[in-house]
């Protein structure tokens, strides 16, 4: 990343009594960046964030904001804004009360706000109920109510902490798309917090996965998905194979393996990969059947299947071994193949990656 | 609370069954409506009937319809019969009010921050600090004003603390409105700690969270946010305190010293030595009757509080 940085976060711990919420994490955001932190609960995510809003302080490490050390400034003098997952409206107050709220302490002056607040209330498509009170809007509104008053201020940074989970699926999927656009059009940096990876890979410029306390990889949502840097990554994020392979030789990112069934080829490897065991991770729709198989060609026998309308997953017994593997339904004819058939089964080996055992 | 949840017992199909209903919340409720009218309604009529009564020649009183009761509490009758406006026990309705609301005012100062602390604590130290704060409770209420006669007094703690940091010996702060506050803000502190707990307890950590984010200091977190959410458990808490302290007795005769009364201890007066019984039962009522004016202006306001919601 070329742009300049607009978070930088170095060496950063967190205890809480005798438990290591976060363990050395370092990691920098650019400016006008969608910024994803992914992963399980647990892994420290949500510590972070609220690190970077003010209302955690690290055990040691430091927290740069646009240059400038924020450790020990409070939340109320960050120019931060969070969405919240519960979204924290005020339910006292109008929604038009809420997104003023912010202009109000910053001391704008009132023609001001109300311009600011009816542009933003525009903005989310909530005008009509400006006068309403929170208890009287679905989740969607509240949601978008939240945007428009954590965005009113115009922050240096927009922290997200799982803000779709609680909406249906539906109305997830539309907030995406919103949220992506609402960054865009804003040039605002966000910050989201997920553990969904659906929501990581299609929302952000680049995400950082965090396991255990630790950044595992930061990466494009590309990197993340098809050259995952270790076991908890690729596992993590998508589904996947896992085979226990025997590497016998390793050069230039590349590692010749022997698979447990027999066949011997190189794939992309990670810079931990030495001689000797093994993983390789290759995911479920890089394993092709029937007349598709192509690459690295064994035969499988069908165990088990599930239609799930565009796809069919099948599970497959190759010589003891067991491998998933995903078909897209391209046509109306696409799930031919029955189970207990025995099929083609094969893949490229440039879409397989070989990581540390 | 609104009326939905006074439920109606179960409505049956069958008519003798809502009967046995009917009557066992007939003969359920039976004890509750005995000690109602024995213990509050009829006390209530009692005292009103004897506020227009006359008074007795020796104390006591007889029961002719009199108006005088009332009359005495703005007009004092002159040696020729005629009424003349006299302002004494209006200023002693004051000084009740004043103190009243200054004890109320006081103890929502001291209540507010010691209660959002305690609803900060883990919760196994929440219970134990909810505990301490009850416990002055468990001891008599003439015990603990006398232990603040044996503070604030001459000779007390309070002065001899002063007079080794090298104030002048033998001050007192006994016997003035000062004592009486003091006790009554102690006596009373815990019925407005309890209910703002409560309500705090109540809040959503998170809003307050969104207020700081949102640029708000600590103090326009409180104004803005804090109090206008727990404003239901500050109007019960003051609602708990100023009634009791508009009818208190012993802080103003023991720590006030008696000379500057409260109605409180003004109607005693008139039950015991003042032997004028239809003026205390009149100042009683009137008493009464303004309490009832402030309770259902409240509750009004907050009922339509909740139609607005």
């Amino acid at each position: 990343m070329t742009q300049p940085k607009a978070i930088e976060v170095k060496s950063v711990s967190k205890n809480f009594g005798t438990y290591q919420a976060l363990k050395s994490v370092s990691f920098n955001i650019g400016s006008n960046e969608f910024f994803t932190m992914l992963g399980p609960s647990g892994c420290g995510k949500t510590t972070l964030l609220r690190m970077l809003a003010g209302f955690e302080s690290p055990s040691s490490g430091s927290i740069l904001l646009n240059g400038r050390e924020v450790v020990d400034i409070p939340p109320h003098r960050r120019r931060v804004n969070t969405v919240f997952q519960s979204y924290a409206l005020f339910p006292h107050m109008t929604l038009e009360q809420n997104v003023a709220y912010g202009l109000e302490n910053l001391g704008w002056d009132g023609a001001r706000i109300r311009a600011r607040v009816g542009e933003m209330l525009e903005r989310v498509h909530m005008t009509v109920m400006a006068k309403r009170k929170p208890a009287q809007l679905s989740g969607g509104q509240r949601q978008r109510i939240a945007l428009a008053r954590a965005l009113a201020p115009e922050p240096e940074v927009l922290l997200l902490d799982e803000p779709l989970s609680a909406l249906d699926l539906k109305l997830r999927q539309a907030m995406r798309d919103e949220l992506r656009t609402l960054q865009r059009d804003t040039g605002i940096t966000f910050v989201f917090v997920t553990h969904d990876q659906e929501e990581a890979l299609d929302m952000s410029d680049r995400i950082a996965v965090l396991g255990g306390g630790e950044v595992q990889q930061i990466g494009t949502p590309t990197q993340i998905y098809e050259e995952p840097v270790n076991r908890f990554v690729a596992d993590f994020v998508g589904e996947t194979n896992f085979l226990d392979v025997e590497v016998l030789e390793v050069a230039a990112g590349q590692a010749t393996v022997r698979m447990p069934f027999g066949a011997v080829f190189t794939a992309p490897a990670t810079g931990h990969t030495t001689k000797g065991r093994a993983t390789l991770s290759i995911r479920p729709e890089k394993i092709n059947l029937g007349d598709q198989a192509q690459g690295i060609a064994f035969e499988g026998q069908i165990v088990n299947k599930n239609y799930m309308g565009g796809y069919t997953h099948y599970t497959l017994n190759v010589r003891g071994t067991e491998l998933r593997a995903s078909r897209r339904n391209a046509s109306r004819e696409g799930d031919t193949i029955e189970s207990g058939a025995t099929v083609p089964v094969g893949f490229v080996a440039a879409s397989a990656r070989v990581l540390a055992a | 609370m609104t009326m939905d949840t006074l439920h109606l017992p179960f409505a049956t199909k069958r008519a003798s069954g809502a009967r046995f209903w009917r009557n066992l919340s007939f003969w359920g409720l039976l004890p509750s409506w005995l000690l109602m009218g024995f213990a509050l309604i009829l006390p209530i009529a009692i005292i009103a009937a004897v506020s227009v009564a006359t008074r007795g020649a020796h104390g006591g009183f007889t029961w002719d319809f009199n108006l005088a009761g009332y009359s005495q509490i703005l007009f004092n009758e002159g040696w020729t019969g005629e009424l003349e406006f006299t302002p004494q026990y209006l200023m002693i309705i004051a000084r009740t009010f004043l103190l009243a609301g200054a004890t109320t005012l006081i103890c929502l100062l001291f209540a507010v921050p010691v209660a959002y602390f305690i609803s900060r604590q883990p919760p196994s130290q929440k219970a134990i600090l909810v505990y301490l704060v009850t416990l002055p409770f468990w001891v008599s209420m003439i015990l603990r004003v006398y232990a603040w006669m044996i503070i604030l007094g001459k000779e007390g703690t309070l002065p001899r603390l002063l007079e080794n940091l090298g104030f002048p010996p033998g001050m007192s702060f006994m016997f003035n409105d000062g004592a009486t506050l003091t006790a009554m803000v102690y006596t009373y502190m815990p019925l407005m700690v309890l209910p703002v707990f409560a309500s705090i307890e109540k809040l959503d950590g998170t809003l307050i969270e969104a207020s700081h984010d949102l640029y708000g200091d600590r103090w326009v977190t409180l104004r803005r946010v804090i109090l206008p959410l727990t404003a239901p458990g500050i109007l019960a808490g003051a609602i708990l305190v100023f009634v009791p302290s508009l009818g208190a007795v012993l802080e103003p005769t023991l720590m006030g010293g008696g000379k500057q009364m409260m109605m409180g201890s003004l109607i005693q007066l008139q039950f015991g030595g003042g032997r004028n019984w239809p003026f205390g039962a009149a100042i009683a009522m009137t008493l009464m009757a303004v309490v009832l004016i402030f309770l259902i202006f409240t509750a009004l306001r907050s009922a339509r509080k909740e139609t607005a919601k």
